[in-house]
């Protein structure tokens, strides 16, 4: 795989200014009343945003709401309802508030009491501002794109992969849409397209990718 | 201590977030950021403006530092603003109020205002606002807990933060009803300061020696000031639930109690219900006494801050920075920093504490992963890389 690709792929980090609302929820009511009133960048922030925080902080589901209700306020089954959303499955962020407002509405409507939090943190509206800059690196080559996968930051594979999605719009992702389009690798790109980083993380993403990689470079052709 | 570099930074920070800085900086070489406080010495925020100004000019920013000068009167209304603004008993008179408005009025005459970003940390240089050149933006940077102000101080103080373009808070919980952007901003510690810098077995060993504190038994250890809302009576009492199955050492250790009119009673009290137990070592630490707090956390084989009440509580950070699970109150920032079942354990009553540090004295093997995890943890969110990286942005975006 000698292959030199006429235009490199220019890796850009990202960083997000995070910015309160001043809303908060302390039912699960409130919580859906408020997710239809808050902005796209808050919808963002809660969802796909949860990936620029360590492992740790992100919390047991794949979204913030998911996390409160499950934790906060002890709502199990809300909790697993809303985990299961992926946002990378929508077309818009305003599909995927819909969906999670009808998640929460159809499960106060088969309950009889609102569950609220009663010990826990109540729900804090957060929304962020992703600020790029390009990382200082550019591949032209699948050696060199493997080099680079290899060292960035956690936030460049989040700004290639969530950012350019959600936000940009973008049909695949950055990394998939160079591999296919300047270095004829589309079943290499297509694999790296499928990895799902809200139940594996960013870091087992980088870790498959460089795995896909590899193997290409070992034999020489795409898989 | 030498003018910090980015550089220095290599060694804990990883090679991508080195390049991510040093990317940011590009775009916002130049631009004119200042800070201004109201100490240069002691305490937090002067503690890591120390830091963060020289590595923003190492940068290529135009970083400047300014302190506001006051005489006791004007820091003892400062105080008093201070406990109100945090929800204590406080009275704030009408001479109180001009001595604080008047005193800024001074600084005012006398400091450089200009920038591009004028950073004004926490409510004693507040009403500078007043004095802002006609260019720049000006964020209000809050780093007290603001959760449950008095009403009255916060109404006082309220008229000048209104009127700045942006406000910095480290919890959401402490934001308040202002209208302009309030920005989320965790603090951070240094990894490279004279707290958090790695010593040699030898220099944790002399400062053990030198507090006469032996290292016979697994160490548990509180750095705090001696505070009701730090709950010292309360850690007392687990360590005695704890010492009926498992052998220990307490180590209370904190300021001491000349700026703080309770802190002497807390300390009696304290004394008091440690009664002549040797195994509990009550110390009174002056606040350059930064040596002794990284040896004696290095030392400690559990750290616990069982606060009731808390700002952010990066004492929480600097232990889990050495590689100690932490036992924490579920308050303020501890929640933040304290990752349950990961990097520690945070409780809500003495009994709770007492189990959870059992738990761990039982098992040696997750005291070290929890270690492990909470120096990773802090790492990725609490160094001052992170919020160099924060502070950049901020000034790359409000200064577009």
């Amino acid at each position: 795989m000698r292959e030199r690709a006429q235009v490199p792929f220019e890796f850009c980090c990202c960083i997000e200014l995070r910015q309160m609302l001043g809303l908060k929820a302390e039912t699960e009511k409130e919580l859906a009343g408020l997710i239809k009133l808050v902005s796209l960048d808050s919808i963002y922030y809660h969802t796909c945003g949860l990936l620029l925080r360590h492992r740790y902080r992100a919390g047991a589901f794949s979204n913030d709401f998911a996390t409160w209700v499950a934790v906060q306020v002890g709502d199990r089954v809300l909790g697993e309802r809303l985990a299961v959303l992926d946002p990378l499955s929508f077309d818009t962020l305003v599909d995927l508030r819909d969906e999670i407002v009808s998640v929460i509405d159809g499960h106060l409507k088969s309950i009889v009491v609102v569950p609220r939090v009663v010990y826990g943190e109540p729900f804090h509206f957060i929304q962020s501002r992703i600020v790029a800059v390009p990382a200082g690196t550019v591949a032209y080559t699948l050696e060199e794109f493997r080099q680079d996968v290899s060292e960035v930051d956690d936030r460049t594979l989040y700004y290639h992969t969530l950012e350019a999605r959600v936000r940009h719009k973008h049909r695949h992702n950055d990394f998939s849409a160079w591999l296919r389009d300047r270095l004829s690798l589309p079943t290499l790109a297509a694999r790296i397209e499928a990895l799902d980083p809200f139940t594996g993380g960013l870091e087992w993403v980088r870790t498959q990718m460089l795995a896909y990689c590899d193997q290409v470079l070992i034999q020489g052709r795409d898989l | 201590m030498n003018a910090a570099r980015l550089d220095d930074y290599r060694e804990v920070t990883s090679k991508g977030t080195m390049c991510f800085l040093r990317s940011l900086a590009e775009r916002v070489r130049g631009r004119r950021f200042l800070h201004v406080n109201s100490t240069s010495q002691g305490g937090g925020v002067a503690e890591i403006l120390h830091r963060l100004v020289p590595l923003m000019a190492d940068l290529g920013v135009d970083a400047r530092w300014e302190t506001i000068k006051g005489d006791p009167a004007f820091f003892s209304v400062t105080k008093a603003f201070h406990n109100a603004l945090q929800g204590q008993e406080a009275l704030i008179t009408k001479d109180m109020l001009e001595a604080y408005i008047e005193t800024n009025r001074e600084n005012a005459g006398n400091l450089s205002l200009e920038g591009d970003l004028v950073l004004i940390h926490d409510p004693q240089p507040a009403p500078l606002i007043n004095y802002r050149p006609p260019e720049g933006k000006w964020v209000w940077r809050c780093h007290i807990d603001l959760s449950h102000p008095q009403r009255q101080a916060w109404r006082h103080l309220r008229k000048y933060v209104a009127k700045y373009d942006g406000a910095v808070f480290s919890l959401p919980k402490f934001a308040q009803r202002l209208p302009f952007p309030q920005y989320l901003v965790y603090p951070s510690i240094d990894p490279l300061s004279k707290k958090n810098c790695d010593l040699s077995r030898a220099e944790i060993d002399g400062v053990l020696d030198h507090l006469a504190i032996p290292r016979d038994k697994p160490i548990l250890l509180q750095v705090s000031r001696f505070d009701r809302f730090k709950d010292p009576i309360g850690v007392i009492d687990a360590y005695r639930l704890v010492k009926k199955h498992n052998q220990c050492r307490l180590i209370l250790a904190g300021g001491g109690a000349e700026d703080d009119p309770e802190g002497g009673a807390v300390l009696g009290e304290v004394r008091e219900r440690a009664g002549y137990d040797p195994d509990i070592h009550i110390i009174e630490l002056p606040p350059d006494a930064h040596l002794e707090i990284n040896a004696l956390q290095r030392a400690a084989t559990i750290v616990v801050q069982k606060s009731l009440r808390e700002g952010f509580g990066l004492t929480v950070a600097e232990a889990m920075w050495k590689g100690k699970p932490v036992v924490g109150g579920a308050a303020g920032g501890i929640s933040v920093q304290v990752i349950d079942d990961v990097t520690g354990y945070t409780v809500h009553s003495v009994e709770g504490a007492a189990f959870r540090i059992r738990h761990l004295l039982n098992n040696p093997d997750l005291i070290a992963r929890m270690g492990e995890a909470g120096r990773e943890y802090v790492r990725h969110e609490f160094l001052i890389t992170r919020h160099l990286a924060d502070y950049l942005t901020m000034l790359l975006v409000l200064t577009a």
